[in-house]
């Protein structure tokens, strides 16, 4: 049932885009809370997953004397893996959650059934914007986490673990690909459509009162997040068939 | 002209409505009374399009609405205007923003049309100056009459009142009614209100329909409602409950 009504809510979504009805003033409203408020959550999130990985990559490399190849290894874990995945798990937590919340509040104080009456379509006037300011915030959002996290591992690997910076510079050029930073631009559009459409999801379908509203926002952090976790690996497999034959 | 056709809709098990057949023509000014979860708010919705009936047509100027998708209904619903019980303003937004939502959205006029537009009605309402306010700022009897500043404000042919007067003092509730009573002369809009509040209904409605187990029990002018000496309307318009009668 629940697969049902999420594939008339895409299917609405389509038709609304599909017939330019796009509220665009709501859109840059919607980009400026997703994109610009979530860039501190991003960015610190970014930079310290980038830190202790190249902590955690330096600690083994030593062992082995491959000291210089720790960057290469965070930039393309960063660009491909942990950037995309973290960026969309923390705004699943922050944007899916205040989606799933506002909206639910506005069908239970009979808003959404208001703005019906006003001859607003929901979808066109609430959803749209959303999914749209997700989808082009959230690459520029993991963009933001990849460079920051790889700038925090540079600063860390070199001036605190003593890598030597020329090696490491160039090892880090050497094998990262153009390839690798595209997986995650492309993940991020994937997982931007899926947090804000189990976000709209959860919050225009939820049940009466303020239980209803509560157990919608924590469906829509954990769904959306399972989810990310899950097409993560199929895209994974994916990007890399696609990209490495390209 | 409104008309509605054998409705029926049930929520789980309940039957709310039950064959409700109901004719509303054009500028009457009409009540729905009831018990409270009788179904009033429910055929209010069926009007409008907010909810699908099980079975039966609500045909609006001869068109069937009740098989309608979303978007056709809204061009349906540009001729409604409708205050809800709780106002359900749009919290986001000030007083303003919510009476010109409509003219916003549409874009026809410019910004110093609309100001005239929600100034005039404001001040039909009683309420000039809140423009910039919030609605949590406002009490509930101010919350209800920015919701009809917003219903009324684009002219509609037909407004919908949902509860005006519930959870409000009798004061409050005596200039709501004169309000709707306003709007009837002014707008010259077809008028339907659903409420149990059985003064405001004597004061605001030409004819009463009496919604009773899912079916229309009675359908009269105030006057034939308050002298009628059916027991079920007897005893709903005076407020006696079965447990009373028992106990008297």
């Amino acid at each position: 049932m629940g697969l049902g009504r999420i594939t008339l809510l895409c299917k609405e979504i389509l038709e609304s885009l599909y017939r330019h009805r796009v509220e665009w003033r709501n859109v840059i409203y919607q980009l400026h809370f997703i994109g610009v408020k979530s860039q501190s959550v991003v960015l610190i999130t970014g930079a310290f997953t980038g830190m202790v990985l190249c902590a955690q990559t330096y600690f083994q490399f030593h062992k082995v004397k491959m000291d210089t190849a720790t960057l290469a290894v965070v930039s393309v874990s960063m660009g491909s893996e942990l950037g995309p995945v973290l960026t969309a798990l923390m705004v699943a937590g922050r944007v899916g959650a205040a989606m799933a919340a506002e909206l639910g509040t506005m069908r239970v104080t009979e808003q959404i059934d208001a703005l019906r009456t006003l001859a607003a379509h929901p979808v066109d006037y609430l959803v749209v914007p959303r999914i749209l300011a997700t989808v082009i915030a959230m690459p520029l959002l993991t963009a933001l986490s990849i460079c920051v996290g790889i700038g925090a591992a540079f600063f860390v690997g070199v001036n605190l673990l003593g890598i030597d910076r020329a090696y490491a510079w160039h090892n880090m050029l050497r094998f990262t690909g153009a390839e690798d930073m595209l997986t995650g631009i492309i993940k991020a559009f994937f997982f931007g459509t899926i947090v804000a459409v189990v976000g709209c999801y959860k919050g225009t379908c939820c049940g009466q009162g303020a239980e209803g509203v509560g157990k919608a926002t924590t469906e829509a952090v954990v769904f959306s997040s399972i989810t990310i976790l899950i097409s993560n690996f199929f895209l994974t497999l994916m990007l890399n068939q696609l990209l490495q034959s390209a | 002209m409104i008309e509605v056709r054998e409705l029926q809709k049930s929520f789980g098990p309940q039957r709310v409505l039950d064959g409700v057949n109901l004719r509303i023509e054009k500028g009457e000014s009409v009540v729905i009374i009831g018990a409270s979860g009788g179904g009033k708010s429910v055929l209010l919705r069926h009007i409008i399009g907010l909810v699908h009936p099980d079975s039966g047509q609500v045909l609006i100027e001869g068109r069937d609405i009740s098989q309608m998708k979303e978007r056709e209904l809204i061009q349906v619903r540009r001729k409604f205007g409708m205050l809800f019980q709780s106002a359900a303003l749009f919290d986001s937004m000030t007083v303003a923003e919510n009476v010109s939502f409509v003219f916003r959205r549409e874009g026809k006029l410019t910004r110093k049309e609309i100001d005239l537009k929600v100034a005039e009605a404001l001040e039909l309402v009683e309420l000039a100056g809140t423009q910039n306010k919030k609605p949590a700022e406002l009490s509930g009897g101010m919350r209800k009459r920015v919701g009809l500043a917003r219903a009324i404000v684009y002219r509609p042919e037909v407004v919908l009142y949902d509860e005006p007067t519930t959870g409000l003092d009798p004061i409050v509730s005596d200039s709501i009614d004169q309000l709707i009573i306003r709007v009837v002369h002014q707008l010259k809009a077809t008028s339907i209100v659903v409420t149990h509040d059985m003064r405001s209904a004597r004061r605001v409605g030409a004819r009463i329909h009496m919604l009773h187990k899912g079916k229309i029990h009675i359908s009269a002018t105030p006057e034939e409602i308050f002298q009628s000496t059916d027991p079920i309307v007897y005893r709903f318009v005076n407020g006696i409950s079965e447990l009373k009668e028992r106990l008297l």
